[in-house]
């Protein structure tokens, strides 16, 4: 495992835990998860969470009893689900996202360079991948709601810090970022929101309507 | 700590093993008994019609049957499994949206958890209820319904007041040696 330096907040563990995020709030999670023990090992004790305030939840009797419920299933075993394995820059759980050849991402473009692509999900919220080239800047944008980047690939810098592989950053309305990534080489990352991003030019303002962001 | 609390966590990690192992009916009627009314209560306050949530129930306790070796009690009591396991259907039946979950790590055939390490978080769990339990009213309210789906991502306050330091330290050690664990098998 690399070295991870940003983390997922206890706001987001808890919420996925509860199950209420959007699912393009739960794919960045469960993404950073499989890259990170320390926030799988902390998620475990949001679920831990959830255990207990379903002992405390009180009863209501179930119509079935154990016996019957058992002689309506029968003897045989679920068969595992076969994933797709990881690969080295996508976990397993982000593979089942990527269409039947996740080799074959189909980009397009966002200007200056940048690629996207919109992964399908419950449209609370909107997640895609972003390519960045090697010193490339990501457009200039202010944020309304919460928007989660999760480097995948490569490294990215804003004014604060570096972000690589494994890193998430969490950015909130007060933000107003300018990421860039950083020369290593291109920088690769999951990108969730749950409002439209909202850029300064205008005709990156004309260049979102096209790109449905 | 109450030793018959104890006692009971333990009970129900001995009878998922009988489940897992010997296909035990007895056993899978004892955590049946105990833990179908509480799910089926937790998703009626979760927003479930009482016919929706009984349904739900008999299919969490049908995957308890079904995938009981899943449970790994190094990593969680038999409680925190069910409510993982109740969560997910939750979200199938009431949102019918997919919930991405990272990839499962087991322990394989052949090895199994520390039996100290096991009694420690089984133990850390059971404190974790008597804690939610003395908290004052109104912070043990917000978490309720922070887990019965009542509040939005923004709403939610992540402070719990719940000693959760221990219980995280735990699991992250199960997840060492459980990693280690893992790649002595891939060699």
């Amino acid at each position: 495992m690399t070295q991870i330096t940003h983390h997922l907040d206890d706001a987001l563990l808890m919420g996925y835990s509860a199950g209420t995020l959007p699912e393009a709030f739960n794919l960045v999670v469960a993404t950073h998860i499989s890259m990170c023990d320390d926030c799988r090992a902390r998620l475990g004790a949001f679920d831990a969470v959830g255990g207990a305030v379903l002992e405390d939840a009180g009863t209501v009797t179930m119509d079935m009893d154990a016996a019957a419920l058992l002689d309506s299933v029968g003897p045989q075993k679920v068969t595992p689900v076969v994933s797709k394995p990881s690969s080295d820059i996508y976990p397993q759980v982000l593979m089942d996202y990527l269409g039947p050849d996740p080799e074959q991402v189909k980009w397009s473009k966002l200007g200056m360079g940048v690629r996207q692509a919109i992964l399908k999900t419950s449209n609370r919220a909107s997640v895609r991948l972003l390519h960045i080239p090697a010193g490339c800047e990501m457009p200039d944008h202010g944020h309304h709601g919460t928007e989660l980047t999760l480097v995948l690939k490569g490294a990215f810098i804003d004014e604060q810090d570096r972000f690589a592989r494994g890193d998430i950053e969490i950015a909130t309305e007060d933000d107003h970022h300018k990421p860039v990534a950083d020369d290593s080489g291109p920088c690769i990352c999951l990108a969730a929101t749950d409002a439209p991003l909202h850029f300064s030019g205008l005709v990156q303002r004309i260049a979102q309507r096209w790109a449905r962001i | 700590m109450q030793p018959d609390k104890m006692t009971e966590n333990t009970k129900w990690v001995d009878c998922m093993s009988r489940i897992s192992a010997e296909r035990d009916r007895a056993s899978f009627a004892a955590i049946f008994d105990h833990f179908g009314p509480r799910v089926k209560a937790f998703l009626i306050k979760s927003g479930s019609s009482v016919s929706m949530a009984e349904e739900c129930t008999q299919d969490v306790m049908i995957t308890l049957w079904r995938k009981a070796e899943m449970f790994d009690p190094s990593r969680a009591s038999v409680a925190t499994w069910i409510f993982t396991i109740a969560r997910n259907r939750r979200i199938d039946l009431l949102r019918k949206e997919r919930r991405p979950e990272p990839e499962e790590l087991t322990w394989g055939p052949e090895a199994d958890p520390e039996p100290e390490e096991l009694l420690g978080l089984q133990q850390e769990s059971m404190q974790l209820v008597a804690a939610l339990a003395t908290l004052p009213d109104k912070q043990r309210d917000l978490i309720q319904k922070a887990y019965f789906g009542d509040l939005t991502h923004a709403e939610i306050a992540s402070e719990t007041g719940l000693p959760l330091g221990t219980i995280k330290s735990r699991i992250r050690l199960a997840l060492e040696r459980l990693r280690h664990n893992m790649k002595r098998n891939e060699i």
